[in-house]
């Protein structure tokens, strides 16, 4: 007997969904038959805003495209700026820059990494990872004065330079994240619950992830080796020493250890990054922000978030104001067409885990 | 899968920590002390506060507002307004921080604020927490504004070359070079208020900044048809209360309107972009006597409203002590040229080599034009009251430059004293080293106390003008012939003024000194020439200190006399007398249509 199709609504107020976004589900039983994702409950305008804004004013505005992970979006505009001026940045931002983003990438996962536990129920892990992360935080107000909200890249390099004693607090945190992996995998990734609920789930195509254009760790928990920061590397990324890992089964549980592993590569770096750091300016100062006119011109530049390669396309008439900017996050693909393919057939207590898996953040498909 | 026994226990692991002091919250609940450079509430140093409203211009939030303070006045070079914040808007970005060209505005590690009233969430930084200067946080020096302080230096003749010739030693702002010396300009405006035109100076230079050098010129014709001079010999009040110069060197105002300016090459270049909106005549008929720079500016913008105005000039030249006073160097004849042939061009009419009192008689003028603006300026020098003043050898400046500006030479020999620490003391001394003569300049007070343009006085050392200060003029010593060959001056202390005001010279008994010289020059001051006037008019008209009493719209207490520039205005200078030019067109105007 074939089941009746019932309607349920997930969202756009549920602690299963990250951000505020709704997917309409058609159920037959505990199984999804059809998933419909609707978005709008975040539209805050930031490319129309920043149509209306200096260049300069634009920077407070971008960050709040990504909470968890803000610092992608301000290195894109700082990045599009600058290479539409052909402005330098001294070498010292360009490290201390990398040191931000990656910082921000182990904040990010962490902050995933209680949202992936904590819709399958493990709601230890969450305590500690959130309470983890806030030692990142606290180094970023040290650094940038917020602590989520960093403000922190802009055109020309940095806005300040590392505060005294930065770096040794920097190290000890490294070390006692590196001290805590263990932990989190005894916790969360060799957990039997967090296997038995992940590997297998929300399978993406390894066939089709290209043509879907999948991108981040999805992308690579599909084995396939993709990373802006290896592929085109940005600031100083050619300078480091790293690995992309890669993880075959396309899986939530392949996208959850690709993040794992990561986490190490980003200690590593940011322990490089300290250690080849060059002295001298931080900062290649822009006129002042409001008579600044930007050239003509366009520029295409992208990041490796925590998501994924995540794309700013600016463009400037020669006026004051951005005639354009362009957001390209890669929760657009994750959050829409590929949660609505991989959702179908899917049991509903595993649709938040697999919206969680591919790290939707809705600000990224409405900006 | 099969029965994972290790993951069922590693999990456990996790009881290890029960017990530790977690990182986030811990109870009791302490605040947590934020981080040196925390970016939190505002806190804004009212004193060093000019309120020039930069911070409310960068915020993107539109979250800022400047609002009047009590106790907190408008002066000159302070709006008197200071920033509030709306907390509910603020997003803390501290660009507004960074943009404070006083760095008064700071924020703070302050960062809770719980309260029921929403109107609360309003705060003036600084009046609502003022404890606030104990816990600033994030600040903006000069080295991390993003604001620029440095000026783009202005290209000059060396001090070597210039003393070879006339020549213009400013050589004046490239294209990319005023464009980025206008980019520094924040646009507040408080310049504006300072400027005895109130010129449109934030526009303009912000149409120079975004390449629309035609806008500027437009904008600085509004008000001012002697831009170009003011470009080049301002005395520039607007500059010394530049909001950037509070923390490095102000906007060149100057240079950038020279700049503008210039772009317009010839009167049909500046007609064009100009574009003046001519009334069509008006039947009424209005004399100026001196085409200075009152007079060419009521001129202007009389002829601009339909009058039928005539100016009457005793000399051969029209622009008065810009055409007499100015030295060549500073102000080229071509330039003074261009402006008063656009001037004539749209109807003003210039009746050269005509003194009233001599070629036409002050009554006639008083029958023949409904109104009549007076604009002499200053032109008969103090004397200095020493011996041997009148000797052959001793000249004063302004006839001096006034021989040399109308092209006709005057030997001054090889060593010469100017006696004076004014602009028209310079003016002589740079002048007399044009001649390859010796030139020192003897002050009675210190460098400092000299009236004259810093820059000018750079400019005279740079050329090789010695400076002698707190230096008093005793006697001109005479040759057999009666010629001077000699000044004896003596040293003078300073001696502090009890009252508070600037300290007097007094000479110091018995330290007088000789100096030989070929001629002494006087620059201690000017004044009017009145005798054109009738005596019932001189009756009539107030005069006090030499200067006719003018109400706020030069208006003489004869209502169809009006008067401007030095014989009105205590500035005595160019940019004063364009103000006052301007004021009496609208002067002029109200008297003859309440009149008619």
């Amino acid at each position: 007997m074939r089941e009746k199709e019932t309607t349920l609504y997930l969202g756009p107020q549920h602690p299963g969904i990250t951000g505020n976004m709704m997917v309409k589900l058609k159920v037959a039983g505990d199984t999804v038959v059809k998933a419909e994702t609707h978005v709008g409950y975040l539209h805050r305008a930031f490319e129309k805003l920043m149509e209306q804004r200096t260049w300069m004013q634009s920077f407070p505005i971008v960050c709040r495209i990504c909470v968890p992970e803000p610092d992608p979006n301000e290195e894109n505009l700082a990045r599009a700026v600058e290479e539409i001026e052909g402005r330098e940045v001294p070498e010292r931002a360009k490290y201390i820059r990398v040191m931000a983003l990656e910082l921000s990438r182990l904040a990010a996962y962490m902050l995933w990494m209680g949202g992936q536990s904590g819709g399958l129920g493990l709601y230890t892990a969450p305590q500690w990872s959130v309470g983890d992360r806030d030692y990142i935080l606290d180094l970023f107000e040290e650094l940038t004065g917020g602590r989520i909200y960093h403000m922190y890249i802009w055109a020309g390099g940095v806005r300040r330079d590392l505060p005294d004693g930065f770096k040794e607090r920097v190290l000890k945190t490294m070390d006692y994240f590196e001290s805590r992996l263990p932990e989190y995998d005894k916790l969360i990734f060799d957990n039997a619950i967090f296997k038995k609920r992940t590997i297998g789930i929300g399978v993406i195509d390894k066939e089709k992830a290209l043509e879907w254009g999948v991108v981040g760790p999805p992308l690579r928990g599909c084995g396939i080796k993709h990373d802006v920061r290896i592929d085109e590397p940005y600031e100083i990324y050619d300078k480091l020493e790293f690995e992309v890992p890669t993880v075959e089964g396309g899986d939530i549980y392949a996208r959850a250890m690709v993040r794992r592993r990561e986490m190490e590569q980003s200690i590593s770096m940011i322990r490089q990054v300290l250690d080849k750091m060059p002295g001298g300016p931080v900062y290649n100062k822009v006129p002042n922000p409001l008579n600044w006119y930007v050239p003509k011109g366009d520029a295409y530049v992208k990041t490796e978030s925590a998501r994924g390669e995540f794309g700013y396309y600016a463009v400037s008439d020669g006026s004051l104001k951005p005639r354009r900017v362009h957001v390209r996050g890669p929760a657009y693909v994750h959050g829409v067409s590929l949660l609505e393919r991989i959702l179908v057939g899917a049991n509903i207590s595993d649709v938040s885990p697999i919206m969680n898996s591919l790290g939707v953040c809705p600000p990224e498909i409405e900006r | 899968m099969a029965f994972d026994i290790k993951g069922i226990i590693s999990p456990f692991n996790a009881l290890k920590q029960f017990g530790k002091t977690p990182h986030t919250v811990k109870y009791p609940y302490t605040k947590k002390e934020a981080a040196e450079r925390y970016r939190g509430f505002h806190f804004n140093d009212l004193e060093e506060c000019i309120g020039c409203g930069t911070c409310a211009t960068i915020c993107q939030n539109k979250a800022i507002d400047m609002i009047e303070i009590e106790g907190i006045e408008t002066t000159t070079g302070d709006s008197g307004l200071r920033p509030r914040v709306d907390n509910g808007r603020c997003c803390w970005c501290a660009l507004c921080v960074e943009v404070c060209p006083t760095g008064s505005l700071s924020l703070t590690k302050d960062y809770l604020h719980v309260t029921d009233d929403p109107d609360s969430f309003l705060w003036t930084p600084g009046v609502d927490n003022p404890d606030g200067e104990k816990i600033k946080s994030w600040v903006s020096d000069v080295e991390h504004s993003l604001l620029d302080y440095q000026r783009i230096p202005m290209r000059e003749l060396e001090g070597k070359e210039r003393v070879k010739s006339f020549a213009e030693v400013v050589l004046g702002y490239s294209e990319e070079e005023a464009r980025e010396e206008a980019a520094r300009c924040i646009g507040c405006g408080l310049c504006t208020d300072n400027c005895p035109v109130h010129m449109h100076i934030p526009e303009y230079i912000n149409a120079i900044a975004s390449g629309h050098y035609d806008d500027a010129v437009r904008l600085i014709y509004d008000n001012n048809p002697l831009g170009e001079t003011c470009g080049k010999v301002c005395t520039r009040r607007c500059e010394d209360i530049c909001a950037v110069s509070k923390r490095g060197e102000p906007i060149a105002i100057r240079w950038l309107k020279r700049f503008a300016t210039e772009t317009a090459a010839n009167k049909e270049i500046i007609a064009e972009i100009v574009e003046p909106e001519i009334l069509p005549p008006n039947g009424h008929k209005v004399a100026i006597i001196g085409a200075g720079p009152s007079g060419l500016t009521a001129a202007y913008y009389l002829a601009m409203r339909g009058f039928d105005v005539t100016i009457f000039e005793s000399k051969a030249h029209a622009g008065g002590m810009i055409m007499y006073g100015i030295p060549k160097y500073r102000l080229p004849l071509d330039s003074i040229d261009k402006q008063v042939e656009y001037m004539k061009s749209i109807g003003v009419k210039i009746q050269y080599n005509t003194k009233v009192g001599t070629d036409i008689t002050f009554d006639e003028l008083h029958k023949n034009f409904e109104a009549v603006f007076v604009g002499i300026g200053f032109e008969v020098p103090y004397s200095i009251g020493i011996e041997g003043e009148n000797a052959e050898g001793s000249i004063q400046a302004v006839n001096y430059l006034r021989e040399i500006n109308s092209e006709r030479n005057i030997d001054i020999g090889d060593k010469v004293v100017v006696i004076g620490g004014g602009n028209v003391a310079i003016d002589a001394a740079r002048v007399s080293r044009r001649f390859g003569a010796d030139v020192t300049i003897l002050y009675r007070r210190r460098v400092e106390d000299m009236p004259a343009d810093w820059e000018e006085i750079e400019g005279a050392e740079d050329e090789g003008v010695h400076i002698k200060t707190q230096a008093i003029p005793l006697e001109n010593i005479l040759d057999e012939n009666g010629r001077v060959k000699a000044i004896k001056y003596a040293n003078a202390e300073m001696i502090p003024d009890p009252d508070g005001g600037r300290p007097r010279p007094k000479i110091i008994e018995g330290d007088e000194h000789v100096m030989e010289v070929t001629t002494v020059i006087g620059a201690i001051g000017q004044e009017a020439d009145y005798s054109f006037f009738s005596e019932d008019i001189k009756e009539k008209i107030e005069i006090k200190r030499g200067r006719i009493v003018v109400n706020d719209l030069q208006q003489t207490s004869v209502p169809w006399l009006f008067a401007g520039g030095d014989i009105s205005n205590r500035r005595a200078d160019a940019i004063s007398a364009v103000a006052d030019g301007y004021r009496a067109v609208k002067g002029i105007e109200k008297y003859i249509l309440e009149k008619s």
